[in-house]
């Protein structure tokens, strides 16, 4: 018998705009010992169907309309709250997205690690804490004994999802759902979490249902994929089947999304369009205070017309040497030319004619586009401040941006609210244009996307870059990703320059240890090849 | 943290000195002075009384002296008590003061603590609009207003709480207190919803429900100490308000309190007495403030880490 059997689920929300059907009518099985994954994009309805299982869903504006979901006998749907309250966080324990916001940042870890299992088993304190230290051993936390009195906020990005894993063991779930857990981590430590959860779920014998929006992120440790889109199932099986023999298109097309070429990178090069040389930039000086040396003696150039990937993990100091390029942050030492002048030199009314030249594009496309302009006010702004049309002009340049970015004329009065988050990168990639710049920075502009939005944004800045002879650096935590846009790869670990080369040199005969540590964690190796 | 303080009571000593000056010369600017009277005075009587208070120096040297003054602690003689000084006559009314002021913010907190929360479970139902609404209304309503109406309805009407005094008769403390915390609860209820709608939509607050917390657990352990946050960061305008607020009360309730002093000394042209006041509650009220940001950082972990960090 399966763990747990959900059969012709249906939740739907019903908002002032009508009824929406979240989940239409999905049936799928979870076995013990297995991990199920479930496939899909933002607003597919993967996350809502298993929260709507335990009760989680906002109701109303959430409604479950039918269905059954079995879980060792009981009909999860019929209990009542209080039922189901004795099975969450017992029998059946969930992980979360985001782990810096989901754990409570007034309580100690601890204190949080021990809460499931006092109020479900009634364990006394001192045995609690003790049981705690030991799974925090067990997850890979180092020091328990000290850390289990620290606040969420003293630890990473990862240790904080591996809190959260062990909060739900604590009570030995039979089921544990975790809900996209890697998507806000970078790709080193999204591989150790996921060989954590395999591990776990093997030792334990849980049954897993694990969400994602990347069928990459699932491909070594699903046993069974359910594809998810607009609230329907429309592909499920094991492993092998989806990835080697998927039916539905939309299945391969989210295949076909995950980023997996190597660009072919002519032999011609051409001259250096920046030159950075011996570059530091720190942050935090003070008379008693030792500096955070975010970017170390870096050198490097730029070549007109290239795309270099610039690669490294969170606090690697990317972002920062990106910045520092554009002059947005301070430098403290070294030289940046462009084109031959020494932009460290400048000043006011000659920096601001640099700054025309460069312009960055963004991660995310929700924050960095004001929501009070229309997207005829954003892209006119730049337009008119530089002064490349003129007022009578100035539509005709708005609109053949919209055609560069490949936005439809129609869309030019609306606010950024209204767009998808691929539509509004490309307003954001239509800003920076609308200069006519020689150089772009774009600062990991497609990690807060999906998959399938994530290659289209990828071509269009390809094309975009050949038509309008720009020279690049794309900033970004995903190797696959950099691989499949750049002609060289620049590697960045503790601000130093770690390793440089071509995307297929670096891939093939990778000459450092940090370097191969970050090719052996991008997801889905083995079937992808 | 102890550098963290010591640079707040530093950057207090030039507010405090603004206050004192401001203050010495406006009460000076103002017509009359403390010995004019209706009665015809003798012109040696007066002068002989302006010399001892030294009122017949010029400003200046005045000033001076009564910084000179302050700066060994004493506030100087009253000008209406013949024979007491004003730093007596601050101890003598500031227990009743502080007494009253701290039963209006115990008021304060309950009251406005429940609504707050209480709206913030439920909102936009019944549960919320209710309290909000006597919020709104507590708000608007002035303490002069309703004072005597509290006094009308549970005093007269009802007999059931006498009408003035303090400490006096049994009960007698109720009113005065309800009058002035009133105002203060209604505050403290709408910072306090939300403050817990905002904390109540956290991801955290899911991941407890996901641990199969039941709901007022929830709430006690996960969401109150963020949510309350916004609320104890008001405590310290809010005592200043009790504090200048404390006057009318006392006033209304003829409660022998500092307030009482402090209008009476202004009839009077009492300058050392106003003066005193003045300085004595604006000194209070900087600490309390200091002491309200305090407890809301502690209450941070976060914040509490960098108070710790900057020896």
């Amino acid at each position: 018998m399966s763990l747990l059997n959900v059969q012709n689920l249906k939740v739907s929300f019903h908002t002032r705009n009508g009824e929406v059907k979240a989940v239409d009518d999905i049936s799928f099985t979870v076995e013990t010992g297995k991990i199920t994954a479930i496939i899909g994009e933002s607003g597919s309805g993967k996350s809502v169907a298993c929260y709507s299982l335990l009760g989680l869903i906002p109701t109303p504006p959430g409604k479950i309309e039918g269905g059954s979901a079995v879980f060792e006998g009981n009909d999860l749907l019929q209990l009542s709250e209080a039922e189901l309250r004795h099975i969450r966080g017992r029998d059946i324990a969930m992980i979360f997205q985001d782990p810096m916001t989901c754990l409570n940042p007034y309580m100690t870890v601890g204190h949080q690690l021990m809460e499931p299992i006092i109020y479900h088993k009634g364990v006394a304190k001192k045995e609690a804490r003790q049981h705690a230290i030991e799974l925090m051993e067990e997850v890979g936390i180092r020091d328990p004994d000290s850390t289990i009195d620290s606040y969420p906020h003293e630890f990473s990005g990862g240790m904080r999802q591996r809190v959260m894993i062990a909060m739900a063991l604590i009570n030995e779930p039979k089921l544990l759902i975790a809900d996209e857990p890697t998507t806000a981590l970078d790709v080193t430590i999204q591989a150790q979490i996921l060989k954590l959860m395999a591990d776990l779920q093997k030792k334990h014998s849980i049954g897993i249902i694990f969400i994602s929006h990347d069928l990459a992120v699932v491909a070594d440790i699903a046993d069974q994929i359910i594809v998810m889109k607009k609230g329907k199932i429309v592909e499920h099986g094991d492993r092998q089947k989806i990835f080697k023999n998927a039916q539905h298109p939309y299945t391969r097309s989210l295949l076909a999304a995950i980023p997996a070429g190597t660009k072919v990178v002519s032999g011609s090069q051409s001259e250096a369009l920046i030159s950075i040389r011996n570059l530091n930039t720190w942050f935090g000086q003070g008379k008693h205070k030792e500096p955070v040396k975010a970017i170390k003696d870096v050198t490097l150039d730029i070549r007109r017309g290239e795309i270099l990937g610039l690669v490294g993990e969170s606090g690697s100091g990317k972002s920062t040497l990106g910045r520092s390029i554009l002059r947005l942050v301070p430098i403290t030492s070294g030289s940046i030319s462009f084109d031959g002048v020494d932009l460290t030199e400048l000043q006011g009314k000659d920096l601001k004619k640099m700054r025309r030249r460069m312009q960055m594009i963004f991660q995310d496309p929700y924050a960095s586009l004001n929501p009070r302009m229309s997207v005829y006010d954003t892209l006119a702004e730049p337009l008119l401040l530089h002064k490349i049309e003129t007022k009578k002009t100035v539509e005709q340049g708005v609109l053949k941006l919209m055609d560069d970015v490949g936005l439809a004329r129609a869309f030019v009065r609306k606010y950024p609210h209204e767009f998808s988050g691929g539509q509004r990168q490309r307003i954001a990639i239509g800003r920076a244009l609308a200069t006519r710049p020689e150089f772009i920075v774009a600062d990991e502009p497609v990690s807060a996307l999906d998959v399938t939005i994530q290659a289209q944004i990828l071509d269009l800045m390809l094309d975009l870059g050949k038509e309008y002879g720009l020279t690049m650096l794309f900033v970004s935590h995903d190797l696959a990703v950099v691989k499949h846009i750049a002609d060289r790869i620049v590697v960045l670990y503790k601000g130093e320059i770690v390793e440089q080369g071509s995307g297929r040199d670096l891939f093939e005969n990778p000459q450092q240890e940090y370097t191969r540590q970050l090719l052996q964690s991008i997801p889905g190796r083995a079937l992808l090849g | 943290m102890l550098r963290f303080i010591f640079l707040r009571l530093l950057q207090a000593i030039p507010v405090i000195l603004v206050v004192i000056t401001v203050t010495f010369f406006l009460v000076r600017a103002a017509p009359g002075g403390p010995f004019d009277s209706d009665k015809a005075v003798m012109p040696e009587v007066k002068a002989a009384l302006e010399a001892q208070y030294r009122l017949d120096l010029p400003i200046s040297q005045q000033y001076f002296a009564y910084l000179g003054d302050l700066a060994k602690g004493d506030l100087g003689p009253s000008f209406k008590y013949p024979g007491r000084d004003v730093n007596e006559l601050i101890s003598a009314g500031l227990p009743v003061t502080a007494e009253l002021g701290a039963y209006a913010l115990l008021v304060a907190l309950i009251l406005g603590g429940l609504a707050g929360i209480m709206a913030a479970l439920k909102p936009n139902t019944a549960q919320d609009y209710i309290p909000m609404s006597f919020a709104m209304i507590g708000i608007c309503m002035p303490t002069f207003l309703l004072g005597p109406l509290l006094v009308l309805v549970f005093g007269i009407y009802l007999e059931w709480l006498p009408v003035a005094g303090w400490g006096d008769i049994p009960g007698d403390k109720i009113l005065p207190s309800l009058t002035l915390g009133a105002a203060y609860a209604a505050y403290i209820a709408r910072l306090g919803r939300a403050g817990m709608l905002e904390v109540m939509s956290q991801d955290y607050i899911r991941t407890a429900r996901a641990k199969g917390l039941p709901e007022w657990r929830i709430v006690v352990k996960h969401a109150l100490r963020g949510g309350m946050i916004p609320v104890v960061a008001f405590l310290g305008p809010a005592f200043a308000g009790l504090l200048a607020g404390s006057f009318v009360v006392e006033t209304i309730f003829q409660i022998p309190g500092l307030g009482r002093f402090y209008v009476q000394a202004a009839f009077n042209r009492d300058y050392t007495m106003i003066l005193g006041t003045t300085v004595f509650l604006s000194t209070l009220i900087i600490l309390f403030n200091l002491l309200a940001d305090i407890l809301a950082a502690w209450m941070n972990p976060r914040l509490r880490a960098q108070l710790g960090e900057s020896k």
